[in-house]
């Protein structure tokens, strides 16, 4: 009897390792700590400006690896993380006014690796550190939607009783609704302070000027600010860490503030663009010609700024409602949202587009903005930043109802599939209770020191080693095999962790060496078999057979409860925990993958095809 | 290394003094995380952030030693924007107070410091991380019953769960005890000690269940031992290479991934007795027959043919 493989398993063994290897080699080529030094007037930047900068550099000790130009710009990379800061102020000050000097992370992948799109992990904050974006939560803003969103209910409410209102108004912290007559007002404000006992009622006027106002206690309005804080935690924690894997840090800051600190950004604008967005959709009816002018308002379109449609004032439902949400394109090849609402949602829509089949629905996109303008005090001549914000709201679609919709349906109408893809990922990650604004963004330093990440690498270097020692002593040329196969688990492990966009923490590392030193269980558990088998007076070939075979069972149910937990964290999960079910996930497929195909086709190849007395085992 | 093959351990007799044991470090654990609860990291409880400027940049790794030496705990320390301001996050209950206290303490180095900032910063997860990922657990370990149930025998499912609490309840009462920090990287320890558990158990469970199936002799005790003992090489394997990692990350790794590497070791331990003793011992009082397997062993036959 012999053990031979079929050709497809080694090809696809050897695809495996190919595509394994392309994927994980970036990390070979940590990005090089670099400063970017741009003119200031847009022109380049000629070479004697650059040739003081390097003489200052080498002045203060700092090791530079490359000085590279590209389109007017000069990337200056440097060996040292820690020279980083000082370079940056070196070459500020040598150079003032007439160039812009930021901090770079200078990709160092060869091109034809790039080519693969092909990139390294990052580093986290701990070893590397990254961004540090302070933003401040709209106080008054999360208020007056708070109002905004009772005042349509409170109108649902009385239309319900058929009481006769006229205006709604929201002012800071209340709201006052106009009424025909005393005895609608009171009528009114029985019905609606039974459901809504968070405010302090107060009737003003009588007669035709007859309006009752209410405003928000001092508890309640702590509670909505409270609720608007932790509500945008979760959202923005959930936009910068979908598959947990970001290892970024977000926590809040004094009473009205929250930090977010994003390791190896290297294009804040684009992760501020993600994090500050505050985007919303809101699905609403067109108004029909006989509408009553105060339940309507007239909006304009986002790409046609001179179309404009009268939609109703009430909203059937918001982007809260969204479950889930993707992007893809249709038939036509344009880029649209894939939408489920929850259950209340689709409710919701269900009930709204069942009666009014025909009618048209409106897409309405709305996005809190600021405007920033320098004020000079005339008198002290101290500038200070005043904050404008402001409201922008587009629709994006306007179409016929053709039948009652449900929990999913998908919008079209967007610009471009990036577009897409970011308004789906936002109604995915919640909207933000509250609009937020930027305050702050500064660079952060690596949060371990020098020595703790050294120290934490060799430890981690010297555990793998000893794993290695240990097969190599228990099973000989089998602990060969297994060695290799440890090696691949390693670099498909890499390779996946690269294209999933993973961060690398000192934690996260010495996961990876735990994972591999758990992963050698399904060869222990094979070559334990094999020299049992041999012990029961097996031939060579059939030990290896039997070895294989029996331990399967074992491998395969142990590994595969395993996983389950796995994939249930990380369906329900958040946050570090659902980073976890990923890493976990991959590091048992692979070691299955390694374990199982791997050392077997060693085996096979080596002992497999002749007759062999005894075996290294 | 000698063959553990002709070793046979009488596991089984010695179950009760196990069960004792075990019964000890429960309650001794349950107290502890009842009475002195966990020593909730920075990660968890949150603490204040002081943003101070010095006139020249400063050694990180000397402000580190510094605070930490005067008392303050999980001290973070990171350059911010310039060289010459640094961050600090320190696991201190916020008051105006203690912006003040660092900055006079830094200044005691005779270096000219500046303080910008003292803020309250919040826990580094929130609620949702709580409640989720505790539910995400209650329906992992639901599911992995129902796993085991089907592929074994109700009883077996039994016997996992409890080694699985057994293993869990134990590595964070350890961690009140000592009132050892519990971070976020800590729960991730937790998280594997369950991977490992589980896999430990299945394994013990996979030859236990063989054992039963091709012995002759109705004497449950004895066929579990055989079973146990035939696994005892590799349990010893596997446990001695991860325990190896372990070892160098606890001596060698440094503060960060200290209590990482605790958490999984006593994990490790007591995930290896469990499942011997409790996942596997506690099948006898189920009173696991031989009849138990049997009605299940064709339809499983037939499927680990297919499977290859």
């Amino acid at each position: 009897m012999l053990n031979r493989y079929p050709l497809w398993k080694y090809l696809l063994i050897l695809v495996v390792l190919v595509v394994g290897l392309i994927y994980s080699l970036p990390n070979l080529f940590p990005e090089d700590p670099a400063i970017q030094i741009s003119s200031a007037q847009g022109d380049s930047l000629d070479e004697q400006q650059i040739e003081r900068v390097e003489a200052a550099l080498s002045e203060n000790d700092i090791e530079v690896k490359a000085f590279e130009e590209e389109n007017g710009q000069w990337l200056i990379r440097l060996r040292h993380d820690d020279d980083q800061l000082p370079a940056r102020d070196i070459a500020a000050d040598l150079l003032g006014d007439e160039a812009t000097v930021a901090l770079n992370l200078a990709e160092a992948t060869p091109e034809w690796l790039q080519a693969f799109s092909a990139s390294p992990m990052t580093l986290g904050l701990d070893l590397r550190g990254g961004v540090h974006f302070l933003l401040e939560v709209d106080m008054d803003a999360a208020l007056t939607q708070r109002l905004e969103v009772n005042g349509s209910a409170m109108r649902e409410l009385l239309r319900g009783e058929r009481i006769r209102y006229r205006n709604t108004e929201v002012e800071e912290r209340s709201l006052s609704i106009d009424f025909a007559s005393s005895e609608d007002r009171d009528t009114a404000r029985s019905l609606i302070s039974r459901d809504f006992p968070e405010f302090e009622y107060s009737s003003e006027g009588d007669g035709r000027a007859s309006t009752l106002v209410m405003t928000l206690s001092d508890q309640s309005v702590s509670e909505i600010q409270d609720y608007a804080i932790n509500q945008n935690l979760t959202t923005l924690r959930n936009r910068v860490n979908e598959l947990g894997v970001a290892e970024p840090m977000v926590q809040r800051q004094g009473p009205n503030q929250i930090v977010v600190e994003l390791p190896g950004i290297q294009d804040t604008v684009a992760a501020k663009r993600i994090v500050g967005a505050t985007a919303n959709l809101e699905f609403r009816l067109e108004a029909r010609p006989d509408t009553p002018e105060n339940e309507t308002e007239t909006l304009t379109f986002r790409n046609e700024p001179a179309r404009t449609a009268e939609l109703m004032r009430d909203v059937i439902i918001t982007g809260d409602s969204v479950s889930s949400a993707s992007n893809s394109f249709d038939e036509n090849g344009r880029p649209q949202v894939n939408i489920d609402l929850d259950g209340t949602g689709g409710t919701l829509m269900n009930r709204a587009t069942r009666t009014n089949i025909g009618r048209n629905m409106a897409v309405l996109f709305i996005e809190h903005k600021s405007e920033d303008t320098v004020v000079t005090d005339p008198e002290t001549g101290e500038e200070t930043i005043e904050r404008e914000p402001y409201v922008e709201r587009g629709l994006i679609s306007l179409a016929t109802i053709q039948s009652a919709l449900g929990n999913s349906f998908r919008i079209t109408g967007l610009d471009s599939p990036t577009e897409a893809a970011e308004l789906a990922l936002l109604l995915r990650s919640g909207s933000l209770a509250a609009p937020i604004y930027f305050v702050q963004e500064r660079t952060i330093g690596p949060s371990l020191g020098a020595e703790n990440i050294e120290r934490g690498l060799l430890s981690v270097q010297i555990g793998l080693l000893l794993v290695v020692l240990f097969m190599l002593v228990r099973y000989k040329v089998f602990g060969v095999f297994a060695n290799i196969a440890l090696a691949l688990n390693l670099t498909l492990l890499v390779a996946v962790m690269s294209m999933l966009g993973a961060t690398l923490t000192l934690p996260g590392i010495a996961g990876i060496v735990l994972t591999l030193g758990m992963a050698v269980d399904a060869n222990v558990l094979i070559f334990e078999r094999i020299r049992e088998e041999l012990r029961n007076g097996m031939s060579v070939q059939q030990a290896i057979q039997a070895g294989y075979e029996r331990a399967f069972t074992s491998i395969v149910d142990a590994n595969i409860t395993t996983l389950l937990v796995a994939v249930i964290l990380f369906s329900i999960g958040s946050g570090p925990v659902k980073g976890f079910a990923v890493t976990l996930s991959i590091g048992i497929l692979t070691s299955l993958f390694t374990a199982l195909m791997v050392t077997r086709a060693m085996v096979n190849l080596f002992y497999g095809s002749k007759p062999v007395k005894k075996l290294w085992i | 290394m000698k063959p553990l093959s002709h070793l046979q351990i009488d596991f089984m007799g010695r179950r009760n003094i196990a069960f004792v044991v075990s019964a000890l470090l429960l309650v001794v654990s349950i107290g502890a995380i009842l009475f002195q609860q966990l020593n909730l990291g920075l990660d968890f409880t949150g603490g204040t952030l002081v943003e101070v400027r010095y006139g020249a940049a400063p050694s990180l790794d000397a402000i580190r030693v510094l605070l930490e030496e005067s008392g303050f705990q999980d001290v973070s320390v990171q350059t911010f924007g310039a060289s010459t301001e640094v961050l600090i996050r320190l696991q201190q209950a916020f008051d105006a107070d203690v912006g003040a206290e660092v900055v006079n303490l830094l200044r005691s180095s005779g270096d000219s410091v500046d303080l910008v900032r003292s803020e309250f910063v919040g826990s580094q997860v929130g609620d949702q991380l709580r409640d989720q990922s505790g539910l995400g657990l209650l329906v992992a370990l639901g599911v992995v019953m129902l796993y085991v149930a089907f592929r074994f025998q109700y009883k077996f499912a039994i016997g996992a769960l409890l080694a699985l609490l057994h293993d869990v309840i134990i590595v964070v009462g350890i961690f009140a005890l000592f009132q050892l920090d519990f971070d976020l990287t800590v729960l991730a320890a937790i998280l594997a000690v369950i991977g490992y558990s589980l896999n430990d158990t299945i394994v013990v469970y996979d030859r236990v269940r063989e054992a039963i199936r091709t012995s002759r002799i109705d004497d449950m005790p004895q066929i579990f031992n055989e079973a146990i003992n035939a696994t005892l090489s590799r349990t010893l394997a596997t446990s001695g290479t991860t325990i190896l990692v372990l070892l160098a990350l606890l001596l060698l790794g440094g503060d960060m991934i200290e209590n990482f590497a605790i958490a999984l070791l006593v994990g490790i331990v007591v995930g290896t007795f469990s499942s011997i003793y409790i996942a596997a011992a506690l099948l006898l009082p189920l009173k696991l027959s031989r009849e138990d397997l049997i009605p299940t062993k064709k339809e499983l036959d037939e499927e680990e043919e297919e499977l290859p």
